[in-house]
């Protein structure tokens, strides 16, 4: 998922023994309680470097998946669906924005944040480093990623950090449009031509292992999920939100006549839900230490564009800086 | 004979429909083409700030293409609707101006091909919801208050970058220099739009010149930037003689209608 723990944890329990307990208990029950923190309030260290480390991923991960989806938005195949499409990819970049001015109530700057991007020490979803070879990936991204998004933040909208509960409000008012869209051509090309059939059954065969590794390592693997959850940062365990979404996915792939790439997945009754195969890890816990297919081009891509952008943003401040020493001239 | 002699609703009926087609061509492709190119920007800009409102004049521009498009494909009456017009007709065909299928370049030089051409269209819808046809007066009107704001926002960068840093402001010059020659094309009347002109349908385009002069020296003046000494105008565009950039732009955008002429997207 795009807020699944992808980096290292820094060893903040030395600074939480330090904490003044009666100022951590107070703090351990207003998240109990559901109330939210907001940037002014006293949090333990380790509280506010988790959260940055999770919304500037979160951010990062709108941000990066803007390429993907931009490598088709040239040549999206009629007017609507490069409207929608531009349309889609501009709510990312504003997830993204939001996403990073909700970290920087936590005193992170943008430009730092985006520094440990480009430095390779903050991490962005995986999903996004695998490349996208045809139009109906913009379909299967539409329809999986954005759905396994969606599940993933609808609960983050009563995570215990204020500013990030409130983006996220924000965030998934969009993010349902973004999975219909993503539907809707699918549905297309299901019903479209042999070629287009066959397009959408292959972009389903690639994104549909990488999707289920969005929710991040198994329950049982996932260390930090524990203190997350207790926090209120996290809400849903990764194996529950991976289960959900291969209940709701499945019905809609049969709905399109394509098959999900995986001859262990069955409607198990006792359970009262589906049997999936075995996620293969290592491929995930590859992509996350940057192994992933098109991870070289989409880290290159952004820092070209960070770079190549540096003397308009210099320019923007060099002009606003003269502005203000006229205006008091 | 006495033009007057007829009623005004038969004049109308009487407009030539391949003028009247190709004027929509000309509006709709000059939106689809600038679309093209802003779309390349998608994921790359300087800042996601930019990004964001390059999507947003991307997104009007398209929408101002699509309703142009399929009204010229109704005029037209040969059951092509806007997207055929589109993806299916090659780069001869495309009448849009020859500013807006220029290469990105930098991005001092997007934001002087914008505020180049958004200026003069601009000037053009204002006077464009007086058509006489209802239907492109509609279109006008709607697009008027997107164009001002892709106008206005693009003479702040044009500000901003003349005035910034050394750097932005040679890009800057460099920048406008590659579209001075592309800007008499924009004012130009030929006998297509003439008989449209005289029916109140097109607007005289000659005629926003003036208005157009005086914003670009007021913007360039507050941006510190020199007057412009304009080379010798370079056109066509109008008549299906394009830059060698169009047909590039034109393999991208309609590679997948092209490569799959039966599918439906
Ligand atoms: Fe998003
Ligand atoms: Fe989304």
């Amino acid at each position: 998922m795009y807020t699944t723990e992808l980096g290292k944890t820094d060893g903040s329990l030395a600074q939480i023994s330090q904490e003044d307990p009666a100022l951590v208990e107070a703090f351990e029950a207003r998240v109990a309680a559901d109330e939210f923190i907001e940037p002014k309030d006293w949090m333990p260290e380790a509280y506010r470097r988790t959260l940055v480390r999770q919304i500037s991923q979160h951010a990062h991960s709108e941000i990066v998946g803007m390429l993907p989806e931009g490598n088709w938005l040239t040549r999206a195949p009629s007017l609507r669906r490069k409207a929608v499409l531009l349309a889609k990819i501009q709510d990312e970049a504003g997830h993204g924005l939001y996403l990073y001015c909700a970290a920087e109530t936590l005193g992170v700057s943008r430009a730092e944040m985006i520094d440990a991007l480009h430095t390779g020490r903050a991490k962005y979803s995986t999903i996004f480093n695998y490349p996208t070879l045809t139009w109906a990936d913009i379909g299967a991204i539409g329809w999986l990623v954005d759905g396994a998004a969606i599940m993933n933040q609808v609960p983050l909208q009563r995570t215990s950090y204020g500013p990030y509960a409130r983006a996220m409000v924000r965030v998934c008012k969009e993010e349902s449009f973004h999975q219909r869209q993503g539907y809707e051509i699918m549905m297309a090309m299901c019903a479209g031509t042999p070629d287009q059939k066959a397009m959408a059954q292959d972009a389903l065969d690639r994104w549909w292992w990488p999707s289920l590794m969005m929710f991040g390592p198994p329950d049982d693997n996932s260390p930090n999920s524990a203190q997350s959850m207790r926090w209120r940062i996290k809400r849903d365990s990764n194996d529950e939100l991976r289960q959900k979404f291969v209940d709701i996915t499945k019905p809609q792939a049969d709905h399109l006549g394509l098959e999900i790439p995986d001859k262990d997945l069955k409607w198990n009754e006792a359970r009262g839900h589906y049997d999936f195969g075995a996620i293969d890890w290592e491929e995930f816990y590859a992509v996350v230490r940057g192994e992933g297919p098109v991870a070289k081009e989409r880290m290159k891509a952004r820092r070209e564009a960070w770079e190549q952008g540096a003397w308009v943003r210099d320019a923007a401040d060099a002009h606003e800086a003269k502005q203000r020493a006229r205006a008091s001239a | 004979m006495n033009r007057d002699f007829f009623p005004a609703d038969t004049r109308t009926d009487s407009a030539p429909h391949g003028a009247m087609f190709d004027y929509l061509l000309r509006l709709g492709d000059d939106s689809l083409i600038l679309c093209q190119r802003l779309t390349e920007w998608c994921g790359h800009a300087p800042a996601l700030e930019i990004d964001l409102s390059l999507a947003n004049i991307g997104l009007d521009l398209i929408g101002q293409a699509t309703l142009f498009l399929n009204f010229a494909g109704a005029i037209e009456d040969r059951g092509r609707d806007g997207d055929r017009l589109a993806f299916h007709r090659d780069a001869s065909d495309f009448r849009n101006c020859l500013l807006v299928e220029q290469p990105n370049g930098d991005f001092a030089q997007t934001m002087a091909r914008q505020f180049l051409f958004s200026t003069a269209q601009l000037g053009l819808f204002e006077q464009l919801m007086l058509s006489t046809e209802p239907r492109i007066a509609e279109i006008a009107a709607k697009g008027v208050k997107e164009v001002r704001y892709h106008a206005d926002l693009a003479a702040d960068w044009i500000v901003r970058l003349g005035d910034g840093t050394d750097e932005s402001r040679n890009r800057m010059v460099v920048g406008l220099d590659w579209c001075w020659r592309f800007i008499d094309e924009l004012f130009l009347v030929d006998d297509v739009e003439a008989g449209l002109i005289e029916q109140g349908i097109a607007v005289d385009r000659s005629a926003l010149r003036g208005a157009f002069d005086a914003r670009l020296s007021s913007v360039l003046a507050d941006a510190g930037l020199p007057a412009p000494v304009y080379p010798r105008g370079v056109r066509g565009g109008r008549a299906g003689r394009h830059s060698e950039h169009l047909g590039h732009l034109l393999a991208t955008m309609q590679h997948l209608p092209r490569s799959y002429p039966d599918a439906v997207w």
